[in-house]
C-alpha cells in the first residue's frame, strides 16, 4: 500500500505535534469468582490476578513498541466490588480488597484499578452500603484505586439518600483520592476512563476498552482549514475525529490479539491532559469562542460533539464507553484558566454537559459550601442526564482553599481551581429523604 | 510484506541517507520506497520499508536507527505501516 509523503506527514504530526496518544488501554475482566462468604477467600482469588495484570502490562508495552505510538495508561476494570460484598458486607474487607489490588497494580506497572463501584439508583443494597461507607477509607489509603457511584438512571431513578451519602465520603476524601471517585447517572458498562470504569453486567469475561486522546489534532485542523461555513468546521472535526478512532481502534485490536481476548469499546471521548495543545476549551476558542464560557460555548461543544461522534462512528464498529468531549476542568489548562478568570463557572458547565457526556468534572470547591450545597449542585447534574437520558456524572475536588484558589494534583490530574458555589440557602430542599422518582422519558422503553 | 515508515528529520546533509540505509541493510530490512520533503521548514526523509525478514524486533531497529540518527545530528521516527493504514485509508 503506497501513501503520499502529505499522508505520512499528516500522520507523523498528529502523533508527534498535536499530542496525538492513546489515552488508555483498560483491560475489563469479571472478576465475580472471587465471590465468597469467607473474605480470605475473596482476597486469595483475587490474587490470581496478579499474573493478569503482569501479563496485561507487558501486551502493551508490546503494542507501543510495535507501532510506536504512545499508550499514557494501562488499567483494570473490574467487577464492581459491590457484589463482590453482597455475601459478606464488611467495611473491612473493602479496605483490603482495596490495598490488595492497589498494592499488586503497583508491582505490576497498571495505572489504575477501577471498579470500587456500586449500582444503587432505587436503593442501597448491602453490599452497595458497605462500599459507600468505606469509600473514602478505601481512597485515601490506597493510590491506583478508583470507583464511582451510579446513583441514578434514567430506568430508574435517582438515589438522594445514596447522593448524600457519597457526598459525606467525598468531604472525609485527600484531594487526591477524591479525583479517583465519581458520582454518575445512566453508567456504561465499557468505560475505559477512571473513574467509571467497572466491568459492566452483560460483558464477556475479558475484553480490552480503548481511549483516544485527540483534542490537539482536532485544534489544528480546525487552525489550517479555517472554515468559512458550519458545514465545512463539521466536515473538517469530523474527518479529524475519524482519523483519531481509528488509531484506537487499531491499538484496540492489537492489544486484544496479543491478549487472546475480544476487543471490547473504543470510546470516542476526545480528553484533554494539562500540556499546552491538548485541550477541548482550545478547540472551542479555534472555533471563534475567544474565551470559553462566553455565549456560544454550548453552541460549539454541540457541534464538536455531533462531529466527532459521527466521524468516530464511521471509524469503528466498537463504539463504547461516555464517547463526549471531556471538560475535566484540572486536566485541560486552559478551561482551567477561564475559571480562574471568571470566564466559565458552575452554571455554564452545567450548561455545557447538556450536549457532552462528562457533568461538573474535576472541579476544585471550597469545603466552607458544606454538603447541602454540593449535594443540591450534584443533584442539578444527575437529573439533567437522568431526564435528558445521558450518562453525566461529578467529579469534586474538596479543597481548603476559597473561590479562585487553585491546588496542584501534579501530572495528567493537573492544577485544581476552586469553583464559586452560590451563596444560596438550599437545605428544605436538600434535607428531603428517599429516591426521586422514574421519568417520564422511562415510559418510552415500556 | 510487513511495512514500516520511517521519518527522518532535520537539516539535509551528506550521509543521512547512507546511514540509515546501512543500518537497515545491517538487519536485512529492505527498502520499499524511499521521498524526501520539507516537514515544519526542514528536510524530512521518508523510507517505507520491510520489516518481515528483520532480524530484530520493531522496537529494537528504532531504537538502533536511533543512534544512527544521534550521530548524524538528525531524529529518526519509526511507526508500523499499519498506523497510516488505519488512520489513511478507509
Amino acid at each position: 500500500m503506497r501513501y503520499s509523503p502529505e499522508e505520512i506527514l499528516e500522520v507523523v504530526n498528529m502523533l508527534t505535534r498535536e499530542d496525538l496518544d492513546i489515552r488508555s488501554v483498560t483491560l475489563s475482566i469479571n472478576t465475580l469468582f472471587a465471590s465468597s462468604h469467607d473474605g480470605r477467600v475473596v482476597l486469595d482469588r483475587l490474587s490470581t490476578l496478579e499474573r493478569i495484570m503482569s501479563r496485561f502490562v507487558e501486551a502493551v508495552y508490546l503494542v507501543q513498541e510495535k507501532l510506536g505510538v504512545r499508550i499514557v495508561t494501562k488499567r483494570i476494570a473490574i467487577s464492581p466490588v459491590q457484589y463482590l460484598l453482597e455475601p459478606n458486607p464488611r467495611e473491612e474487607l473493602v479496605v483490603e480488597v482495596g490495598k490488595l489490588l492497589d498494592g499488586m497494580a503497583k508491582g505490576t506497572g497498571v495505572d489504575y484499578v477501577g471498579g470500587f463501584s456500586a449500582y444503587a439508583e432505587r436503593g442501597t443494597s448491602r453490599g452497595a452500603q458497605v462500599l459507600l461507607n468505606s469509600l473514602a477509607e478505601v481512597l485515601n489509603s490506597t493510590e491506583r484505586i478508583s470507583g464511582a457511584l451510579n446513583a441514578g438512571s434514567t430506568q430508574s431513578g435517582l438515589n438522594v439518600d445514596a447522593v448524600k451519602q457519597f457526598v459525606s465520603q467525598l468531604f472525609q476524601m485527600s484531594p487526591k483520592a477524591s479525583s479517583r471517585t465519581a458520582v454518575i447517572v445512566n453508567s456504561p458498562q465499557d468505560s475505559p476512563f477512571i473513574p467509571s470504569a467497572h466491568h459492566g453486567p452483560g460483558m464477556p469475561n475479558a475484553s480490552v476498552n480503548i481511549a483516544v486522546s485527540g483534542p490537539g489534532v482536532i485544534a489544528e485542523a480546525i487552525r489550517r482549514s479555517k472554515p468559512f461555513t458550519f458545514q465545512e468546521l463539521y466536515e473538517v472535526v469530523k474527518r479529524a475525529a475519524f482519523k483519531v478512532t481509528r488509531l484506537g481502534e487499531l491499538v484496540g485490536r492489537a492489544v486484544s490479539e496479543e491478549l487472546g481476548v475480544n476487543m471490547g469499546a473504543v470510546d470516542l471521548s476526545l480528553a484533554p491532559s494539562p500540556t499546552v495543545g491538548d485541550s477541548v476549551a482550545e478547540i472551542l476558542e479555534t472555533m471563534g469562542i475567544s474565551r470559553v464560557g462566553g455565549p456560544g460555548s454550548v453552541a460549539a461543544l454541540a457541534l464538536l460533539m455531533d462531529a466527532v461522534k459521527k466521524g468516530g462512528s464511521m471509524a469503528t464498529n466498537l463504539v463504547g464507553g461516555l464517547s463526549s468531549a471531556f471538560i475535566p476542568v484540572s486536566e485541560d489548562p486552559i478551561m482551567a484558566n477561564r475559571v480562574r478568570e471568571g470566564y466559565l463557572e458552575l452554571s455554564d458547565l452545567l450548561a455545557m454537559s447538556a450536549v457532552c457526556n462528562s457533568g461538573i468534572d474535576m472541579v476544585g470547591v471550597s469545603k466552607r459550601v458544606g454538603h447541602e450545597r454540593i449535594t443540591a449542585l450534584i443533584l442539578d447534574v444527575l437529573t439533567m442526564g437522568i431526564v435528558l437520558n445521558k450518562i453525566l456524572g461529578v467529579r469534586l475536588i474538596p479543597l481548603e482553599a476559597g473561590p479562585g484558589e487553585e491546588v496542584d494534583l501534579g501530572g495528567l490530574l493537573g492544577k485544581v481551581v476552586v469553583a464559586d458555589v452560590k451563596e444560596v440557602e438550599v437545605s428544605q430542599f436538600v434535607r428531603m429523604g428517599g429516591f426521586l422518582p422514574t421519568p417520564i422519558k422511562r415510559l418510552e422503553t415500556g | 510484506m510487513e511495512t514500516a515508515v520511517i521519518v527522518v528529520i532535520g537539516v539535509d546533509k551528506p550521509g543521512i541517507v547512507a546511514g540509515i540505509s546501512s543500518a537497515l541493510a545491517k538487519r536485512n530490512v529492505n527498502i520499499v520506497d524511499i521521498s524526501q520533503t520539507v516537514l515544519r521548514g526542514i528536510f524530512a526523509m521518508i523510507m517505507v520499508v520491510d520489516v518481515e525478514k528483520s532480524q530484530v524486533s520493531i522496537g529494537e531497529l528504532r531504537r538502533e536507527l536511533q543512534q544512527v540518527g544521534k550521530e548524524l545530528g538528525v531524529e529518526v521516527l519509526l511507526y508500523h505501516g499499519e498506523v497510516f493504514k488505519y488512520m489513511e485509508r478507509v
